[in-house]
């Protein structure tokens, strides 16, 4: 369990770092926090010649919220990011999701932006970006470019992202006003990645639902986002537990997880449903006496 | 009066030092050693075509790189079948480096050795090694099956094959008025210790010896192994444990391949090297435990009580079988548990696999009985209608001692010493609320909340001879130094010993040091393992302080010019009893003990040949007498104490996601007298961790390849403090004949009934047969679709309840 050798580097300007990509891109990793790729490079499952720490970079660690989205840099940490409390006002998903994201020791050196670059599955901050409808920011030869959440994810654990590239930040757009979020998994354990987990944003205007979409984790091979509308149009905010069979019909019908030692497909899918049904109960829930958009399905604050 | 420091819960001395980052384990030592790393097998089972070792050879930093031609002698011979047994009919151990085959994915095939780890690793990564695939036997079924088999002197791949009887268990069954039949299934699990094995070896070239550190278990059993396959005189081989950072059981068998191999290679260059197994290597290549298939069949009458009881089952002991079997063996012997049964056969097979190999584990195959038995007394009593804590009752034990009428894994026959089976359960009914728990269920039910309540009883033969010893001496400073022979591994060996000593030599505990694991100071000992280490070394160091304190009221009384009957020692001052003002520092009765020549301190000075009166009739130190306070002891025990005890859960399973949550554990414990509650309570909550993770979480997930599918910390899910319930204790201390102290072991405890206790809770919840563990949310319900399909029975209890829960509950079909 010790990695095989490589050369580290540690740019302190953008344009080094993007220098140093261009030189080593295709043979090298670019490193942050280092949370998933570190375990990966001991047990020898990526032997990348040259690493690019980019912590040291500087202008790469601010969360602005500004214009109806939350901009995260890319040495925002997940815990940074979860403590936020102006993001958390404007996209209550990020900290209800990120509460989920393992340990608290591990959010406290993992970045939510490396967590995207990663674009793991199990992870449920490729599924947040997808929901919100939110997009990458990547730097390289060409210059800035924009990429969309639906063309940044190309296959598990892949990417639209150049050898040359390096994402500087992500952007989540803000809920909408109407619009409620909320993030639900089941772990194995605290902290594990999910057996399924599922986020919503649900649409209500004058206390009857009028949209929801949802994506989810460990549930589809890719970030999907789909679009539950229908199960819910018309409905009156209060009957929505008369609502969520419907919901989680339709989840079930739309979703193909895979089986593994973990769980069956079977119970995936019908967990992915469970979970939807219970999420949207709860989103339909009435605010608790307070005009912030709602994340009651945060953890308590300090809680893992 | 010093208070008696036995029974006392006294913090752990151990702590500050361990959890402030001062321990000194494997790793830590052996600054500038050269490294070694290994080649290990991809494949489950196959022929060795060819070793190409000339990528690694050139690899800078690299010293040396070996296979099985560079074993020396023994070393090149198999290892050694430690534990032989009339059972054992096809003995097979593997290599220190394979030989020509291979037989499990993680079988060490070569060795390189470097400046560090790093470097090895790289260089292993570089050695070529061809291959002739043969199909893989991977688990018991197929095993058993026999179409494939490891080794060819066992054809049917049975290793052992064992019966054991007392009375005539078939033809009482025939003759019960009811009969039941059950096949269970556990699967494998492992220690999982924080620190994985690690050896450090030392040649030391100026005379011919070998200095090894080992995260080991026993460090005598490693010396003899060592010498053994190594050629050398005992005398040249010493070994210590340093700081273990646990074993439960993995760090047992020896000599280790990686153990032989690297002593061999540090012998041959004569330089330190050390070998730390990282966690990968832990899961691949040390040792697993628990699966078995169990058949069991059983007669009883309308009160539920056993009239015969007649069980079968299949052990997966993996590739090879070092360690014996042991872990069958006391699956075997502990079936019966606190039950008075009659008639009883038990017959089984333990069969090779092509998977890592398997040793004990904390419990070490009685929590496979317990299961067994579990299982068969919660369906006797659905069966008949009755209570489960009742249809217990009516077998319990009532009459001690109680021969078993088996053979034990010490070789004599088992017998419950003691105990109080029909106490424990009051106690346990009343600390886990047993008589009101159908009134929570029914308000749970309202609620719309599917709880259940479990029960698991067990026995325990603990503190298994032959023998251990112990070594105290007094300084002439007052500092008392006591060694025992057996390894520490978490155990509080440097507290509870250190109590039972100040006890006994009437010393402040702050002066009591103690050290384990040592073959330098105490070459004679067996090791830690089976709940033994507060029973063997706890009564050992009584008797040596016993003999201490006898020499030293002795020599005090000839001081003192009293009768050492007249003299007590309180707080580390020896004087006459009810008299402070006569009393001596037993660290002067040190001084007095030791007549010497030369004076190089002060306390010296007082004991030289001129300082103490001369007696011109006798020399200075009497014929039979000794110099010094200085002692040794052995204690070794006719047979194996038994301990026991009985837990109780409740649980709560999500109706649609069959989520588990354990909301209250309970346990009663009876290990006899405790020498300290606080370091007993420790290890059951311990113990009962190990068993949530066996119960709830943890199975090593072999494909039909013999590949270990989750072979990290990722996958294989050992149970967070978040996992693990608050544990509730109760005691019973029934005091053991078997030794002075009347203690009996308390070590595995935890463990042992976990698994059958949450089966049992499931099982009331769900309202149909649960006859597999561990058990998971996905595997639970898919339970449900097979039970709801008619293919697993439902309770009769459940069936009479028309409000009952429903297979996966939910507002529509989801399968």
């Amino acid at each position: 369990m010790k990695p095989s050798p490589f050369t580290m580097h540690r740019p302190t300007t953008l344009d080094e770092a993007l220098e140093l990509l261009r030189a080593y891109g295709a043979k090298g990793k670019v490193i942050a926090g280092g949370q998933s790729l570190v375990p990966v490079l001991n047990m020898r499952l990526a032997a990348p010649e040259h690493l690019i720490d980019i912590t040291a970079l500087t202008g790469l660690d601010g969360i602005s919220v500004a214009e109806g989205s939350v901009e995260v840099g890319a040495l925002v940490t997940h815990r940074r990011l979860e403590r936020s409390p102006e993001a958390r006002a404007a996209q209550p998903l990020l900290r209800a999701a990120l509460g989920c994201v393992a340990h608290p020791a591990i959010r406290n050196r993992g970045t939510t932006v490396g967590s995207l670059a990663h674009a793991d599955p199990n992870g449920e901050m490729p599924a947040i970006l997808a929901l919100t409808g939110g997009w990458v920011t990547a730097r390289g030869d060409s210059g800035e470019r924009r990429i969309g959440w639906e063309d940044f994810n190309v296959g598990p654990l892949e990417t639209s992202l150049e050898p040359h590239e390096l994402l500087t930040s992500a952007t989540f757009p803000a809920l909408a006003p109407g619009q409620r979020g909320g993030f639900k998994e089941l772990t194995r354990r605290t902290g594990d990645y999910a057996l399924a987990g599922v986020g919503m944003i649900l649409t209500i205007e004058n206390e009857t639902m009028t949209g929801l979409r949802a994506s989810f984790v460990s549930v589809t091979d890719m970030p999907v986002v789909v679009d539950l509308g229908e199960a819910v149009a018309g409905v009156p905010v209060a009957a929505a537990d008369s609502a969520a069979p419907a919901v989680a019909a339709a989840v079930e019908a739309c979703v193909d997880p895979v089986g593994d030692i973990h769980a069956t497909a079977d119970y995936r899918r019908r967990l992915a449903g469970v979970l939807a049904g219970r999420l949207l109960e709860e989103l339909a829930q009435p605010p608790a006496g307070s005009a912030q958009p709602r994340d009651s399905l945060a953890p308590a604050e300090g809680a893992a | 009066m010093t208070t008696r420091m036995f029974g006392q819960k006294v913090a752990r001395r151990e702590d500050p030092r361990l959890v402030t980052g001062n321990g000194r384990y494997l790793d830590d030592l052996g600054a500038g050693a050269l490294a070694a790393a290994f080649v290990r097998s991809p494949h489950a089972h196959a022929d060795i075509v060819d070793i190409d070792v000339s990528g690694a050879i050139d690899v800078e930093g690299v010293i040396a790189v070996w296979t099985h031609e560079d074993l020396p002698g023994q070393a090149a011979e198999r290892l050694p079948m430690l534990l032989p047994h009339p059972s054992i009919v096809a003995p097979m151990t593997g290599f220190a480096l394979a030989k020509d085959h291979v037989n499990f994915v993680g079988e060490p095939i070569a060795m390189v050795i470097a400046e560090d780890r790093y470097v090895a690793e790289d260089a292993a990564g570089r050695i070529e090694v061809d291959y002739e695939f043969l199909p893989p036997v991977v688990g018991v079924r197929q095993a058993r099956a026999a179409e494939r088999t490891v080794h060819e002197c066992a054809p049917d791949n049975v290793a052992a094959h064992y019966v054991q009887e007392v009375g005539e268990a078939p033809a009482s069954i025939d003759a019960a008025a009811h009969v039941l039949e059950l096949e269970l299934d556990i699967e494998r699990s492992a220690c999982m210790p924080m620190e994985g094995k690690g050896v450090l070896a030392q040649w030391n070239t100026d005379d011919e010896s070998l200095l090894v550190h080992s995260s080991t278990q026993t460090s005598t059993g490693l010396r003899a192994a060592l010498a053994a396959k190594l050629e050398v005189p005992l005398t040249k081989v010493e070994v210590i444990a340093p700081d273990v950072g646990g074993a439960f059981g993995v760090k047992i068998n020896h000599p280790w391949p990686e153990e032989l191999a690297v002593a061999c290679a540090a012998r041959a260059l004569r330089v330190p090297v050390k070998w730390t197994e990282d966690r990968r290597e832990h899961f691949i290549s040390s040792a697993h435990e628990r699966a078995q298939v169990q058949h069991v069949r059983v007669g009883f009458d309308d009160d539920g009580r056993i009239l015969g009881l007649d069980v079968k089952f299949w052990h997966d002991n993996g590739a090879y079988l070092p360690y014996g079997v042991i872990v069958p063996l006391n699956t075997s012997t502990h079936v019966m548990g606190p039950y008075a049964v009659p008639a009883y056969r038990c017959e089984y097979w333990s069969l090779y696999t092509n998977t890592v190999i398997v040793t004990p584990y904390r419990g070490a195959g009685r929590a496979h009985a317990v299961f067994m038995m579990e299982r068969t007394m919660d369906a006797i009593a659905d069966r008949l209608g009755l209570d489960r804590a009742e249809v217990r009752l009516n077998n319990f034990v009532r009459e001690f001692p109680h021969p078993m009428g088996v053979v034990m894994q010490d070789g004599a026959e088992g017998c419950i010493d003691s105990g109080d089976f029909v106490t424990s359960m009051a106690k346990l009914k009343a600390l886990v609320g047993w008589d009101e728990f159908r009134e929570y269920r029914e308000r749970a039910r309202a609620e719309g909340r599917r709880v259940g309540l479990g029960i698991g009883c067990y026995i325990e033969s603990t503190g298994a001879g032959p023998y251990e010893g112990g070594h105290i001496e007094v300084e002439t400073s007052g500092r008392v130094n006591v060694w025992t022979g057996l390894t520490t591994q978490g155990q509080a060996h440097a507290t509870v010993f250190a109590q039972i000593v100040a006890d006994e030599l009437g010393v402040p505990m702050e002066d009591v040091h103690v050290i384990t694991g040592d073959t330098r100071k105490m070459p004679y000992s067996v090791g830690t393992w089976g709940s033994r280490g507060g029973v063997m070394a706890g009564n050992a160091l009584h008797l040596t302080a016993k003999k201490v304190k006898a020499k030293a009221l002795r020599i005090a009384a000839e001081a003192l010019e009293a009768s050492p009957e007249d003299l007590e020692i309180v707080d580390g001052m020896v004087g006459v009893k009810g008299d402070p003002s006569s009393a001596m520092p037993l660290a002067a009765v040190s001084v007095l003990s030791n007549p010497l020549r030369y004076a190089f301190d002060e306390s010296a000075k007082a004991a030289t040949q001129f300082a103490r009166p001369a007696k011109m009739d006798a020399p200075p130190v009497a014929p039979g007498d000794e110099p010094g306070l200085d002692e040794q002891d052995f204690f070794s025990p006719m047979r194996s104490t038994v301990a026991n005890g009985m837990h109780a859960a409740i649980v709560e399973i999500d109706p649609e996601t069959a989520d588990i949550s354990v909301l209250r554990y309970c346990v009663v414990h009876d290990c006899g007298p405790m020498i300290n509650p606080m370091v007993v309570e420790g290890q059951v909550h311990g113990g009962v961790a190990q068993g949530i993770g066996g119960a709830l979480y943890e199975r090593m997930a072999y494909d039909s390849d013999g590949q270990l599918l989750n072979a990290s910390f990722m996958d294989f899910l050992m149970p967070f403090a978040s996992e693990v319930p608050t544990v509730e204790t109760d005691h019973l201390e029934s005091p053991s004949p078997l030794n002075p102290l009347g203690i009996k072991g308390a070590g595995e405890a935890g463990t042992i009934p976990t698994a059958a206790v949450i089966a049992s809770a499931i099982e009331d919840a769900e309202g149909f047969e649960i006859r597999q563990m561990p058990l998971d949310p996905s595997t639970l319900w898919e339970l449900r679709r097979h039970s709801a399909n008619g293919e697993i029975d439902r309770l009769r209890r459940s069936a009479q309840q028309t409000d009952g829960p429903a297979a996966n509950e939910t507002t529509r079909t989801s399968a």
